[in-house]
């Protein structure tokens, strides 16, 4: 196909984001002992079912209030009591997390008092249940992880006395990144709440009790402590303000926040260890350190290869800007940085990890593929960096990819991507190094010949 | 209320849902009629989709036209090529166009936006049709796709075409297929005062190529003398579409989506249909004979004949050897439609393997009486069944393998039972002589895996408490 001059702007050609819900979705799923109901016909359940099981390569259990005509006329809020009814049945859940959709959404559905009113009339002990609004025309899944993951926490949060934990806020991370964080943690000596922890519940060892609702999850009086905490440490660098659950736990209940980019690359990593060590006044132990030193020695053998490459990095603000800045640090100056969504933020800080460079790459957000990859071919861009999407990317523009963030759906292991910690940014780094090199091995050959011989000598003749 | 618990699983099953009790039936009992084609229960975990997939799925393989999901971006982004139908031209289909809505258009009405997206694909793209899904968001808001479709047509000069796709119409996929089949009757029907020859052409609908099955398939049809007209809508051109009324015959393949449109070609052009299979060798056998039975031409039948006994003994010894190594395992099936499940299980049979449990999304209820007919006693048959359902037949049924689609794959591999991907996302072809062997291979790998006995081996040493 041949690149259009014109990049569309109405129509939105091969999305770079999936939708709100989603991301709701995957922060409740995180929860331990938690099922999920999406308020909104059975389609986008499904939908949703689908993508994370193709991602996760797990059981992933979503229910839905299957609302059709009649009750999209009448409203939904027998379907909804049913569905309720249902999933405490066979799920036996200890928290129920309903997210809307734009179906919903639109009708006007009050998910808040048709909640309040089943639990009264049903008079359940010991199950939460709690709104989470999710309409996709308002937001991409990013939007609607944070919102869940904030809805989540201003409901479980009380005063407690205060205490020796740290939070630990995610953004969208796979189960191998989460356990990453805890692993780092344990050496650290620190105790942590991470919210969400999906690092069992979407990821289940074989061998263990095959049951319907996974092990593992924040436990719901774990949330409920937060507000006690030494500090937070919330990976939700572009997070706008309004959806940052780090920053309600520092306006309601004073707990000093840590807003830092995910800690992947050395300088990100290094971040999040300073404030590790600032919160707790302990030293970092040798096997860190250790870890470190191989991720700098890596980062040395590489440089050369890295410089080569001029990637385009695209996908949730939080993965993009973090990969963009271990690019940066190692000299891979990325040619195109691009989201399926908005925020205030992230043009800034993308523009400021490169402000002393005399490279500025392409920003583009709420990009679409056809967007990303008209660019990518203007900018010379050779090699990406995202989900799967960027598929395309390597069909028609003959970019190789390196697959991390969500989802990946065509190859195996999306819930085994470690891209955190010095360990997991330097097994990206190679990765990185690897697929280019692959690249360079196999035209390389061919690329020299057609420069310096088939030109019969005369470099640049053509030129 | 009282809400009664389930027992947790592990082993111990838990008891189906008092509402679903009447879509589940075992083979041999009393109860042989199933309650189906209703809508999911709310909170059951149904595997079923919406309509929007149900029209999405039949139309997407068109593949010169340009698909438009007037919404959010979320459905258009769960199903950009999602449906693996190869082409042998154009690769448009391939390409997911969303209106992208936002909170302003649900405010203000979509139609502006709608109409602008369509002119931007057709001056950048030039395809012959583009088709406009209306999502659920837009069938609350109101948006009149109908016209916006109209007007964009005559100011283009192409077929826009509108399907009446918002999911919340229903749960079901078959009222999905209705509304693509309205597509599609529209796409096809012939201008004022234009005329379609009538051709000794056949028109193989519900084939979508998924694995090269429709150019397989022309093979075989070639070979025996028959030319295909175009397949519906498998590597399909809206150019070729438009020829579907000078078929001779409409075969029928995939009865869930195409059985509707069989009747309104028969309705509208007086083509007559049969209802074909070319999965397993049996069902392509019967498939050959009944197509040459219905042309009645010189030397077709002996064609046909020739083709069958020389591609059975082709692949008879690969065939055996899966069967010997088969023989008596047991099989589950949890599929969209009938006709996937009934082609299921006649290659299962072939290859000596027993089917203990079947279920379907879509079935209806002659599809269910079929498919009893054909399992042993003591089957379990679910319409609409739920990840407890499955996981529940799985272990009680001692299932060693499953044949179905992704979200069944998954649960299937954690409960240690192997896997047949029979889905949109497969990469093989599955149709024909050469398609039945490729079936029974992969239901010989995953069946007889070393990796099941390397799993169940438990280490022999002390674990000690805590992490």
């Amino acid at each position: 196909m041949v690149p259009d001059p014109h990049p569309l702007h109405e129509v939105n050609e091969n999305q770079c984001q999936v939708c709100m819900p989603l991301g709701g979705v995957m922060a409740l799923k995180g929860i331990a002992d938690s099922m999920v109901l999406v308020h909104g016909s059975q389609g986008c359940s499904t939908y949703m079912r689908l993508s994370m099981v193709e991602h996760f390569n797990e059981p992933v259990d979503i229910a839905s209030s299957s609302l059709n005509e009649k009750q999209t006329i009448y409203g939904g809020e027998e379907n909804f009591r049913k569905g309720l009814d249902n999933i405490i049945r066979v799920y036996r859940p200890k928290v129920i997390g309903v997210v809307t959709t734009c179906l919903t959404e639109t009708m006007g559905e009050d998910t808040g008092r048709m909640i309040g009113t089943y639990l009264a009339d049903r008079s359940l002990h010991g199950i939460d249940i709690i709104p989470i609004s999710t309409p996709s025309y308002s937001g991409t899944q990013s939007e609607g992880f944070w919102t869940a993951v904030r809805d989540l926490i201003v409901y479980y949060t009380t005063t407690v006395s205060p205490h020796e934990g740290v939070n630990i806020i995610v953004a969208q991370i796979s189960p191998a990144d989460t356990r990453e964080i805890k692993r780092i943690a344990r050496l650290m000596g620190v105790m942590i709440t991470l919210v969400p922890d999906i690092s069992m519940t979407l990821d289940r060892p074989y061998g263990i009790l095959y049951e319907k609702i996974p092990p593992g999850g924040t436990r719901r009086e774990d949330i409920a402590g937060m507000g006690g905490a030494k500090a937070t440490i919330q990976f939700g660098y572009c997070c706008p303000d309004p959806l940052s659950p780090g920053k309600y736990l520092e306006e309601e209940y004073g707990v000093p926040l840590y807003n830092i980019p995910l800690p992947t690359g050395l300088m990100n990593m290094d971040r999040f260890i300073r404030a590790l060590v600032s919160i707790t006044k302990k030293p970092v132990p040798q096997s860190i350190m250790l870890e470190r030193g191989w991720l700098c020695d890596a980062m040395a053998d590489a440089h050369k290869c890295l410089a080569e490459i001029r990637p385009a990095v695209y996908g949730d603000p939080e993965l993009v800007y973090a990969v963009s800045s271990l690019c940066v640090e190692n000299g891979a100056i990325p040619a195109l940085v691009a989201t399926g969504t908005t925020s205030s933020r992230f043009s800034r800080e993308i523009l400021s990890l490169t402000q002393d460079g005399e490279r500025q790459p392409e920003i583009l957000e709420q990009a679409d593929f056809s967007g990303i990859g008209a660019t990518a071919a203007q900018k010379g861009v050779n090699l990406a960096i995202g989900h799967s999407g960027g598929k395309v990317l390597t069909e028609r523009h003959g970019i190789p990819l390196v697959r991390a963030g969500y989802p990946v759906h065509d190859r195996l292991g999306g819930q085994r991507i470690l891209t955190l910690g010095y360990t997991g940014t330097l097994s990206l780094l190679d990765t990185i190094s690897n697929t280019y090199l692959e690249e360079k091995y196999r035209t390389y050959r061919q690329l020299r010949r057609t420069e310096f011989y088939d030109r019969g000598g005369v470099i640049h003749a053509e030129t | 209320m009282e809400i009664t618990g389930s027992i947790p699983s592990g082993g111990v099953c838990t008891p189906c849902l008092d509402e679903r009790q009447n879509s589940v039936v075992t083979t041999g009992k009393t109860k042989t009629r199933i309650h189906c084609a209703d809508d999911s229960l709310a909170g059951a975990v149904s595997q079923r989709a919406c309509v929007y997939s149900g029209a999405r799925v039949v139309l997407n393989p068109i593949t010169d036209a340009a698909h438009l999901v007037h919404g959010p971006v979320g459905c258009a982004s769960y199903t950009w090529d999602i449906r693996g139908s190869l082409s042998s031209g154009s690769g448009m289909y391939r390409n997911s166009f969303s209106t992208d809505l936002h909170e302003r258009d649900i405010i203000f009405g979509g139609e502006k936006r709608l109409a602008a997206c369509i002119d931007e694909i057709v001056r950048r793209y030039h395809p012959p049709a583009v088709f406009v899904y209306a999502t659920c968001v837009v069938g609350i808001i109101g948006d009149d796709i109908i016209r916006v479709c109209r007007e964009a047509s005559e100011r283009h000069g192409i077929d826009v075409i509108p399907v009446e796709s918002s999911g919340f119409i229903s749960g079901n996929k078959i009222i999905g297929y209705r509304a693509a089949a309205h597509a599609l009757i529209r796409l096809i029907t012939p201008k004022e005062g234009e005329v379609i020859p009538k051709t000794r052409r056949v028109n193989l609908l519900g084939e979508y190529n998924l694995g090269g099955e429709k150019w397989l398939i022309e093979r075989y049809l070639r070979e025996i003398g028959v030319e295909m007209n175009v397949a519906c809508t498998g590597d399909s051109t809206v150019a070729a579409l438009k020829q579907i009324p000078g078929g001779y015959l409409n075969l029928v393949q995939c009865t869930g989506s195409m059985h509707y449109v069989a009747k309104l070609l028969e309705e509208q052009y007086g083509t007559p249909s049969v209802d074909v299979n070319f999965f397993g060798a049996y069902n392509t056998a019967e498939s050959l004979r009944a197509i040459a039975r219905l042309y009645d031409e010189p030397g077709m039948t002996e064609r046909a004949e020739r083709l069958i006994e020389r591609e059975t003994t082709r692949i008879e010894p690969e065939i055996r050897y899966y069967r010997q190594k088969l023989e008596g395992k047991r099989a589950a099936i949890y599929v969209g439609g009938a006709f996937k499940a009934l082609a299921i299980i006649r290659q299962l049979r072939e290859l000596g393997v027993d089917i203990v449990f079947c279920g379907t999304q879509t079935g209806k209820q002659e599809d269910y009486e079929q498919i009893h007919g054909m399992l042993k006693p003591g089957s379990v048959i679910v319409d609409d069944a739920n990840p407890a359902e499955i996981e529940r037949f799985l272990v009680e049924k001692r299932v060693d393998i499953m044949a179905g689609g992704v979200k069944e794959r998954v649960l299937a591999h954690k409960l240690g039972v192997g896997f047949v991907d029979h889905n949109h996302d497969r990469k093989e072809c599955l149709a024909g002589y050469d398609g039945a062997v490729t079936f029974a291979r992969e239901v010989f790998f995953t069946c007889c895996s070393p990796v099941w006995d390397s799993l169940r081996r438990q280490p022999d040493w002390e674990v000690a408490d805590g992490t």
